[in-house]
């Protein structure tokens, strides 16, 4: 059996290149893969689309990303918060685009990816300014904006313990988007607390399947939302 | 039929086609002859099979007395689960087999034609079929193999140069392991790559419907 | 707190009336909720739809309930041959009522009634029988068919374990449709084998939450697949 671990960061994020799309877990900070994050940054990529809830927070993991001028494309259900002021800073000198899709599109977009199906039919956003130039449909009666599957190069997320496989659990409310996002993605790194050995996991309770899994990487408990980058 | 020994038997198209099967692949059996595969995966690769009904990492069925009534195959048989298998509902499982996961889909068929097209679901007289996981599992793998005896029991080949039968997904078999042959459809056609231990290509040919490449054709290791 | 508990069969089935549609889990025998098919069976209801994956094989569960005339539709995936060998299953089909979907279709369609949406598109049965009459879409270069949402007046399902609240777990292979027919129902009812305290279950591995759960009745283990009609 091939141990999906990666022994170094460079290791887990080096194959990601200018121009890729990443898909970033995370809701607020629990679940942000923030080790990840800071790998990319240190890999100096350029022109990445980034697909997260949020436009991060103070100066670290997305923000950082951001700041450091990896970013060109930002796909996102909520930007404009008070701790996003990086964000806001570059988007209002024009240096970064922005796409905003509601939160629950968010996810399902990337779950029709993962899924393999074409698109979906949505209730959410009818009639208003995120639907603009977005086909609709009414099926029995009621009115539907069709969305599209969101599909990443890669997905950066943020798992608590897997196994050599790379069968995922998560911890809390840090599971949030990243059960979606491994499988939205043709290259998934993990960043776990801990790895654990085969059998180690009850079968019943792994959230992602190691099928969804390419490598991981173990960076122990850290204290989130620090900034680690000075 | 059964004094013909150059055809192989069930067991070694399962050995044959388990040879293929690649390490680290996940991979996911029809009902039928593609549930004899694992016992034939050479022990130095580490292929993990799926399950449609919510099972990662199927393992062999259960020793004597070791049988749990919730644990089943697809094919509705007692199995057990291998170390680092996982379970999942149904619609994960089959977001697992559209959405590009398996790597390989083997599958009984009644009629592959030179474009790749799968007919396993129903037969033409049928008023009815039971399509089970066929459709999406043919449809989203990202190979399928088929398996099965060469022409049908009236003698009639089932390797056509246009499908009769209903269909079950477009354009989606690559390789097709038989009783005389194996074969891979490509876009350039039909190319047979080995034949059974005393048949020739031309016997083979003679019973397929459409033009069978034969410039490099090998003999099918049955020592396994 | 309100326990969701059914004291009896007839409690936990007794608001089915004629003419519902019961979405039922179930793939094979694990996961068939017995108990509760054969509450309905007692209740003499006329004209039920019963979508479930396989109308079962043998005398007793869903078949019962075909034989003593409760069913006027049947949706499903695999019918194991039934016309050959039940007389009530061939009346069906003959008459137009069995609609036969394929088997991810069948748990996708559920799954879109479930999470709101008016429909998908998929590219499993593109070009086939099953695809006939049915809306087709290109997007990005891929055929698609159209599927709509696929609810049920009811969800009759089995779990493992619930606590008062139906937070639900499962057992293995017999977890298969129950949790997305928990989500696709207004009124879900669950078998369950044994109930719990509050507390007793992870809320990590809880697999439906009791947000989906309407009510449930407590069988203790039994075997499954076996013949109780008589």
């Amino acid at each position: 059996m091939k141990n999906k671990k990666s022994a170094t960061l460079e290791q887990a994020v080096g194959r990601i290149q200018d121009g890729a799309t990443l898909l970033v877990g995370g809701f607020g900070q629990p679940g942000v893969p923030e080790i990840l994050i800071d790998g990319v940054c240190d890999l100096r990529r350029r022109d990445l689309t980034i697909v997260t809830n949020n436009a991060g927070t103070g100066h670290s993991g997305i923000a950082r990303l951001i700041e450091e001028g990896c970013v060109s494309r930002l796909i996102c259900s909520f930007p404009w918060a008070k701790e996003s002021f990086v964000f806001k800073e570059l988007y209002d000198a024009g240096k970064i685009e922005l796409e905003i899709v509601p939160q629950g599109t968010l996810a399902e977009r990337m779950r029709t990816a993962g899924a393999g199906l074409g698109g979906f039919l949505t209730p959410t956003g009818v009639g208003t300014d995120l639907a603009d130039g977005k086909k609709t449909m009414t099926v029995d009666g009621k009115d539907y904006v069709l969305e599209k599957p969101l599909r990443g190069d890669f997905a950066l997320i943020k798992a608590y313990q897997t196994d050599p496989r790379g069968n995922l659990i998560y911890r809390k409310t840090a599971r949030n988007f990243n059960p979606i996002m491994a499988m939205a993605s043709d290259f998934t790194i993990v960043e776990v607390q801990e790895d654990v050995p085969i059998d180690a996991l009850d079968p019943e309770i792994i959230v992602t399947p190691g099928v969804f899994v390419d490598t991981y990487y173990v960076t122990g408990w850290y204290e989130i939302g620090k900034e680690r980058n000075a | 039929m059964s004094e013909q020994t150059n055809l192989l038997t069930r067991q070694q198209i399962a050995a044959r086609a388990a040879q293929d099967m690649e390490d680290g692949w996940l991979v996911n059996l029809g009902i039928g002859m593609p549930t004899m595969i694992p016992a034939f995966i050479p022990k130095d690769r580490d292929v993990m099979f799926h399950s449609e009904n919510g099972l990662i990492g199927m393992g062999p069925p259960p020793a004597e007395g070791e049988a749990d009534q919730d644990l089943i195959s697809a094919g509705k048989e007692l199995v057990t689960m291998i170390s680092g298998g996982s379970y999942v509902h149904h619609t994960d499982s089959f977001a697992i087999a559209r959405g590009g996961r398996l790597d390989c889909a083997v599958l009984g068929a009644f009629q592959v034609a030179v474009n790749g097209d799968l007919c396993n679901w129903r037969l033409p007289n049928q008023t009815s079929g039971s399509v089970g996981g066929a459709m999406d599992i043919a449809a989203g793998s990202k190979r399928v193999f088929a398996m099965m005896s060469h022409t049908a029991r009236d003698g009639a080949a089932k390797i056509v140069a246009e499908r009769t039968y209903p269909l079950t997904a477009m354009q989606v078999v690559t390789k097709i392991y038989t009783d005389m042959a194996v074969i891979s459809v490509t876009p350039d056609g039909l190319i047979l790559n080995e034949v059974a231990p005393g048949l020739t290509a031309d016997e083979v040919q003679a019973v397929t419907d459409a033009p069978l490449n034969m410039d490099d054709v090998g003999t099918i290791n049955v020592a396994a | 707190m309100k326990g969701k508990k059914s004291a009896t069969l007839e409690d936990a089935v007794g608001r089915i009336g004629d003419g519902a549609s019961l979405l039922i889990g179930g793939f094979s025998d694990p996961g068939v909720p017995e108990f509760l098919i054969d509450g309905v069976c007692d209740l003499k209801r006329r004209d039920l739809t019963i979508i479930t994956n396989n109308p079962g094989f043998r005398h007793g569960g869903i078949v019962r309930l075909i034989e003593e005339g409760c069913v006027a539709r049947l949706v499903c995936s695999f019918q194991w041959g039934l016309e050959k060998e039940l007389d009530g299953f061939r009346q069906l089909y003959d008459a137009g009522n069995v609609e036969i979907v394929p088997q991810g279709t069948l748990a996708e369609r559920m799954r879109a009634a479930g999470a709101g949406l008016g429909g998908f598109l998929t590219p499993t049965a593109v070009g086939t029988d099953l695809a006939e009459g049915k809306p087709t879409m290109t997007v990005d270069g891929r055929e698609y068919v159209l599927e709509k949402p696929l609810k049920g007046d009811f969800a009759l399902i089995k779990a493992f374990k619930t606590d008062p609240r139906g937070n639900l777990i499962y057992r293995k292979t017999a977890r298969n449709f129950n949790p997305v027919m928990a989500m696709a129902a207004d009124y879900t009812i669950a078998e369950v084998q044994e109930d719990v305290a509050m507390d007793a279950l992870d809320p990590e591995i809880i697999v439906t939450p009791g947000v989906f759960v309407d009510t449930y009745y407590v069988t203790g283990w039994y075997e499954i697949g076996k013949d109780r009609s008589g």
